[in-house]
């Protein structure tokens, strides 16, 4: 294939689903189901498959590929230096992990959405903000420089927002997509200030060319890689859900279930991860942040792990462990292990993918019904979907030989001998590898085990979309571990080798990293055993009257940071906007209005409407301008 | 035949004018008002015929004829107004016509 059919291909990428979101938001409910899915998930289709032909042509002699598209805008720094933000692609190793990522998981997610919402009368405008998440999702990820990143940045953003609030007639789901939207903006603003310093810094924001110049121009230690990574990491902390800003990600499973695959799973929240790893020539300038972002990752994946223990529902389960695996992703970058990250970002991508969806599956199954105590000894009515989940736990967990436990392992492995984590934080890792394990022994038997808690009759979907699609993820999590060595090549490039120095390490990290998730399974077998247990005959069970106490109910509510935030931002915010409803700024505003008003009362006291009036005032006025060209005409003559 | 000075016409037209004028302003009832305006139209061509023999030109009569045929369609206009005014209001008093005050 021509090197030009390869730059058009990779051009158009972002266009397909473009065009069938401006198409489905045209004709809108017009459309019936049929044209709208084929419309939707077709143009995903063509994404893919464009994407992975784009993907083959990438080799080890030519691993980049550029297409400039147009001249977006100049950025003037003086009067003589300026730089042209570009319209422009680049594809490597890193970005071509995400638009396999993106554009595959993104067309099986579609594909299941068309079944899912298939009686949703929003049908097509829900189709149409899938589409356009990829757009922006794709935009980010294929971004050459900074600002067109932060276009799709603001734009995965966006669509998040829109789709959270997507039943937007019930008030739960409204606030908790402005929460997502409001939170996430804090670091995004941090972003867009670190972007600023870096454009005032080194004067350009194309990315290459800034690893490039930060490099010469700095030496590790310096102070404005120093800010700059620090603000460009709460970007990411905002987007991928991480600890001060984690706490809009739970909330966000008010969003229809394969929103939750794709936005809050598989893709964007993956974003923030997907900037440190981009950014990396400036992160590796700052070593002590790279220590923060190691410490963020250790905590966040400790926090949600504990909270998850503690969730009743099916979806706030998976989203805490969406923000722990988050957690460790960002614990790879910040120990130097970007690879490794990258990696688990994808195998994660496809198992959280496969467990979201399964658990959609379930819950239209269940009538809608999310909460655990009120599903059980589904693993009998539900064979197909439970075993699906169970794959996907499998590999969430880590057992050896799914996808998970490739990423995983890789990432823990790196952590004892990193200059910046260590052996602390490689305690944290297993630690949290030890609550994945029970937290999802404890979903699995709450949901798949015991008896039967629910009331009403099962209504399985016979879709073979939904079936088709399902399965394909769970091939890709059982198989993802395959891809770890042709990832890797491909990674070479983007990252910086770092020499594993594993001399001083203790013989006996890996056997106790791979016997973690066993020790975690076992110790919920037996603790959660009442779970598990079918008690016929004892409807009112005491275990299921889902009672909790104050330790759980605290832990349910992520730890309290909901709370904490409450009162140390909300409510004074609040209070201070309602103690200043009369702006002084305002009021000076206001003058202007005021001296119109005068002006108006004024001339209106002119307009009497009595037409006598008037013609004496045109005779007045007609009278004094004789009278002043009379003066006129005698100051002439006499001078 | 002695000549009359221009300036004489111009002063008798002025004080026509003035007069109408002043009827204008004082007079109440819209009649009056469009008599007066008469008479102001009657001081302008005046006016204009001084001008056209003061220089012997013809273009003062023309403009007098203009002045009286627009005076004509005036006063018919004028005069159906009154008597659409006389029906509504059951007076011609002008004052009452105030309805587009500010």
């Amino acid at each position: 294939m021509t090197h030009s059919i390869t730059e058009m291909l990779l051009a158009s990428l972002p266009f397909y689903p473009l065009i069938s979101f401006l198409l489905l938001i045209a004709f809108g409910k017009r459309l019936s189901w049929h044209i709208a899915s084929t419309l939707s998930v077709g143009a995903m289709a063509l994404s893919t498959i464009s994407s992975f032909i784009v993907i083959n042509q990438l080799s080890s002699q030519s691993p980049v590929l550029t297409v400039h598209l147009w001249n977006w805008f100049e950025l003037s720094l003086t009067e003589s230096s300026s730089a042209q933000i570009n319209m422009s692609f680049y594809l490597d190793g890193l970005s071509a992990v995400m638009i396999s990522v993106v554009t595959g998981i993104g067309l099986l997610i579609h594909m299941f959405a068309a079944a899912y919402m298939k009686d949703d009368e929003n049908f097509t405008r829900f189709m149409a903000y899938m589409n356009l998440f990829i757009v922006a999702m794709l935009i980010l990820v294929l971004a050459d420089n900074l600002v067109l990143l932060y276009l799709g940045w603001e734009g995965v953003g966006l669509c998040s927002f829109l789709l959270i609030g997507f039943w937007y007639k019930e008030r739960a789901n409204v606030l908790a997509a402005r929460k997502a939207f409001i939170v996430t903006r804090v670091g995004d603003t941090a972003m867009a200030i670190g972007l600023f310093m870096l454009f005032k810094e080194l004067g350009q924001l194309n990315i290459n060319d800034l690893s490039e110049s930060a490099s010469t121009l700095w030496i590790v230690g310096d102070e404005p890689p120093y800010w700059i990574a620090l603000l460009l990491l709460g970007g990411a902390v905002g987007k991928s859900a991480q600890l001060p800003l984690q706490t809009w990600l739970p909330d966000a499973m008010a969003g229809p279930t394969p929103v939750s695959a794709l936005i809050h799973a598989a893709t964007m929240v993956t974003a923030g991860v997907y900037l440190i790893a981009r950014m990396n020539g400036i992160f590796l300038l700052a070593p002590e942040v790279m220590n923060y972002v190691a410490w963020l990752g250790a905590s966040t994946l400790l926090l949600a792990g504990v909270a998850a223990l503690a969730q009743n529902d099916i979806k706030r389960v998976l989203a805490y462990s969406t923000m722990s695996q988050i957690g460790y992703m960002m614990l790879s970058l910040g120990a130097g292990a970007f690879s490794a990250g990258v990696f688990h970002l994808m195998t994660h991508a496809f198992f959280k993918a496969l467990l979201f969806l399964t658990a959609g599956a379930i819950i239209l199954a269940l009538h809608h019904q999310q909460n655990l105590f009120k599903m059980g000894g589904l693993l009998k009515r539900l064979p197909f979907e439970t075993a699906l989940f169970a794959i996907g736990l499998v590999c969430l967990m880590a057992l050896p030989g799914s996808s998970g436990f490739f990423s995983k392992e890789a990432i823990i492995a790196q952590l004892w001998s990193s200059n910046t984590a260590g052996p602390l934080l490689w305690y944290c890792a297993i630690f949290g590898a030890l609550l994945t394990s029970i937290y999802s022994c404890r979903l699995f038997f709450l949901a798949f085990l015991g008896e039967r808690r629910f009331d009403h009759e099962l209504q399985p979907s016979s879709s073979k979309l939904l079936k088709l699609s399902l399965i394909a993820l769970a091939v890709l999590s059982i198989i993802g571990g395959i891809f770890a060595n042709t990832l890797d090549i491909s990674l070479l490039v983007v990252f910086p080798s770092n020499s594993p120095s594993n001399l001083n390490e203790p013989h006996w990290l890996h056997s106790v990293a791979i016997a973690t998730p066993f020790v975690g399974i076992i110790f919920s077998w037996f603790y959660f055993s009442d779970y598990r247990n079918s008690n016929h005959g004892n409807s009112n069970n005491v275990v299921f009257q889902d009672k909790p106490s104050a330790l759980v109910m605290f832990c349910r509510q992520g730890l309290g940071f909901d709370q904490l935030y409450d009162v140390l931002l909300v409510k004074p915010y609040c209070y201070l906007a309602r103690l200043n409803r009369r702006d002084f700024f305002d009021q000076l505003i206001m003058l202007n209005a005021w001296y119109v008003d005068i002006c108006h009362d004024v001339f209106k006291s002119s307009q009497t409407g009595k037409i006598r009036w008037y013609a004496a005032a045109i005779g007045l006025a007609t009278a004094l301008l004789l009278l002043n060209l009379g003066i006129e005409y005698l100051s002439l003559e006499a001078s | 035949m002695s000549e009359i000075p221009l300036s004489h016409v111009l002063i008798l037209a002025s004080i026509l004018f003035t007069i109408g004028f002043v009827g204008i302003i004082a007079r109440k009832n819209t009649l009056f008002i469009l008599m007066s305006l008469e008479v102001m139209l009657n001081a302008v061509g005046v006016a204009f015929i001084g001008a056209g023999s003061a220089w012997q030109q013809a273009d003062g009569q023309v403009m007098f004829v203009l002045v009286l045929t627009l005076a004509a369609a005036e006063v018919a206009v004028g005069l159906a107004l009154l008597i659409q005014m006389q029906r509504r209001f059951k007076s011609l008093d002008i004052d009452l016509l105030s309805k587009l005050k500010g």
